[in-house]
């Protein structure tokens, strides 16, 4: 649906974007995940016709923005940072005036707005000017804004900065269910939300795209490797003369009570946790703790976008 | 024609939901009913000559101040990141913003007819001269707010964008006056002319005078929609940078 190919834009020198190519299928939902100034928005603001690229291109449903640009605004709601909106409307109005140049049916507009306002549960403030509204309410509006022509594409710059948890729920919850018909991509600088929204995350760094795949596949490629701590008693040299070749000693310090605290990298993401309880139990030794942790997300963000700096 | 209308309509509302437009019109009128009438009484002629030769110099302090919002505002406020994401062109949103500016300017001006009507009650003033003149009024202001929308598409910033085109409207409108072309002697007085061809108010006197010149109605009409045509340019072009 949303086709990105070999995008690149500079601002002068600087390279606001460089090379980057993806795509967003329909009934899709993809996070587009970055530090801040990484060339989100920009790239954004590039499909959706407001600013154009040097070199590469975007279609959307087929569309190009070099050759339709008025097209593809029409497959798109758009959703900038930040929400701009025209404070001296009020809500009702504002939705109206974008439902006249959404190209709506005239007889057709009253009916969307109210449906609008009772999606996005506005319903308290449609006759409020839109400067009277606290942020929630303009992040709400802006989404109504985006919805209002029913597009296929949603792309949605930040929706949840500045919001409270309840709120952040309430958006996300809306985008997941928005995201079963239609293609959607999303940025967010916040981990845990594309974690738990998207179905698939892209991750750019310094306007490249540096890893792509879905919240499960990019924490598996993170170092291949799993890390496993555990506190042991009793002894320590045989127990780590006998440990299986996969396993290696990162960190062995003694602890309290005559435990000692170790940290053992596995080079095969399987599970060997067993292997460590039985063969304490054959040097007979005692275990306190023994836990299993994988590369998070977090840790894989980091990786890729410390490339980038060095 | 429908996206024109709708931006239109919208536009329109910013000026009169807010007091902008109300200012605007009473200030007007009440700057060029005071000068007028000053004088009127003490000449004792039927003629509202008096009154249409400070019309340029009003026009050059009061229209810029309608004009310098409609784009600095919305560059300002980020609100035309969500205008240009629809579906409109931009000659669509630069049509329909001006035209709702050039309202408040002819409302404005239809609102001075009162004083006509004063003139004619009270004597027998020449009407083709008035009616001329009215015109002429509204060429002018069309123009000066065409160049107006055009300065204040290239700034985020509403004062800059009213000094500007002031100072622009300023020059357009005293490069024809004898003031000026008094200092072009020598081998530029051929430039006299053209000087004198490109003044703001020498197109405006001459159809005052009650004689409509398809030379003054061109030149309003391209003082009109060059900038306008600019404007269109400059906002295309603030995508590409």
């Amino acid at each position: 649906m949303i086709e990105v190919e070999n995008l690149t834009k500079r601002f002068g020198s600087t390279v606001a974007v460089d090379a980057v190519s993806f795509t967003v299928k329909p009934g899709e939902v993809v996070g587009f995940l970055g530090p801040n100034g990484a060339g989100k928005t920009t790239t954004m603001r590039i499909i959706t016709g407001l600013i154009y690229p040097q070199s590469g291109t975007a279609r959307v449903h087929g569309m190009d923005i070099w050759d339709e640009p008025v097209e593809v605004r029409k497959l798109l709601g758009y959703l900038p940072e930040a929400t701009p909106l025209y404070d001296e409307m009020s809500v009702t109005d504002f939705l109206g005036f974008v439902a006249t140049v959404r190209g709506i049916p005239a007889r057709e507009i009253r009916a969307r707005v109210e449906k609008m306002i009772e999606v996005c549960s506005l319903q308290t403030m449609a006759f409020k000017d839109i400067s009277e509204l606290s942020r929630g309410f303009r992040q709400r509006v802006g989404l109504a804004q985006a919805l209002i022509h029913d597009p296929p594409a949603l792309v949605l710059d930040e929706p949840t900065s500045g919001l409270d948890p309840t709120q952040i729920l309430e958006i996300r919850r809306l985008v997941r269910e928005l995201g079963k018909e239609k293609a959607i991509l999303f940025s967010t600088h916040i981990l845990d939300e594309a974690n738990k929204t998207c179905d698939r995350i892209l991750i750019i760094n310094d306007g490249r795209l540096v890893g792509e795949g879905s919240p499960h596949d990019l924490a598996a490629m993170a170092s291949g490797e799993a890390v496993y701590s555990i506190e042991f008693k009793g002894d320590a040299n045989s127990f780590t003369e006998q440990l299986p070749g996969h396993f290696k000693v990162a960190r062995s310090q003694p602890g309290v009570e005559g435990y000692t605290g170790m940290e053992l990298t596995c080079s095969d993401t399987a599970d060997h946790s067993e292997e460590l309880f039985d063969l304490t139990v054959a040097v007979g030794g005692k275990l306190r703790q023994l836990s299993r942790k994988e590369a998070t997300l977090e840790d894989v963000f980091l990786e890729l976008t410390k490339g980038g700096e060095a | 024609m429908r996206h024109v209308l709708a931006i239109y309509r919208k536009e329109l509302r910013l000026y009169f939901d807010s007091p902008i437009a109300y200012i605007f019109i009473i200030v007007f009128l009440a700057i060029t009913s005071w000068l007028f009438f000053r004088t009127f009484f003490l000449v004792r002629v039927a003629s509202m000559r008096s009154f249409f030769t400070i019309i340029p110099w009003l026009c050059m302090f009061f229209i810029p101040a309608v004009s310098m919002r409609l784009w600095a505002e919305e560059r300002k406020t980020g609100s035309n990141e969500l205008l240009m994401s629809w579906p409109l062109q931009e000659w669509e949103v630069v049509l329909g913003k001006y035209l709702a500016a050039l309202t408040v300017y002819v409302v404005t001006i239809v609102l001075t007819v009162p004083l006509a009507i004063v003139v004619g009650a009270l004597g027998a003033p020449e009407w083709g001269v008035i009616v001329g003149s009215y015109l002429g009024c509204i060429f002018l202001g069309a123009a000066i707010l065409a160049i107006g929308t055009f300065i204040s598409s290239l700034t985020s910033n509403q004062i800059v964008a009213f000094i500007i085109s002031v100072i622009i409207v300023a020059g357009l409108t005293i490069v024809g006056q004898p003031l000026v072309t008094m200092f072009l002697q020598g081998p530029l007085v051929i430039l006299v002319p053209y000087a004198e061809w490109l003044g703001l108010a020498n197109h405006f006197s001459s159809i005052s005078r009650g004689v409509i010149d398809s030379r003054d109605i061109i030149y309003y009409i391209l003082l009109t929609a060059l900038p306008l045509y600019l404007t269109v340019k400059s906002i295309q072009a603030s995508k590409v940078g």
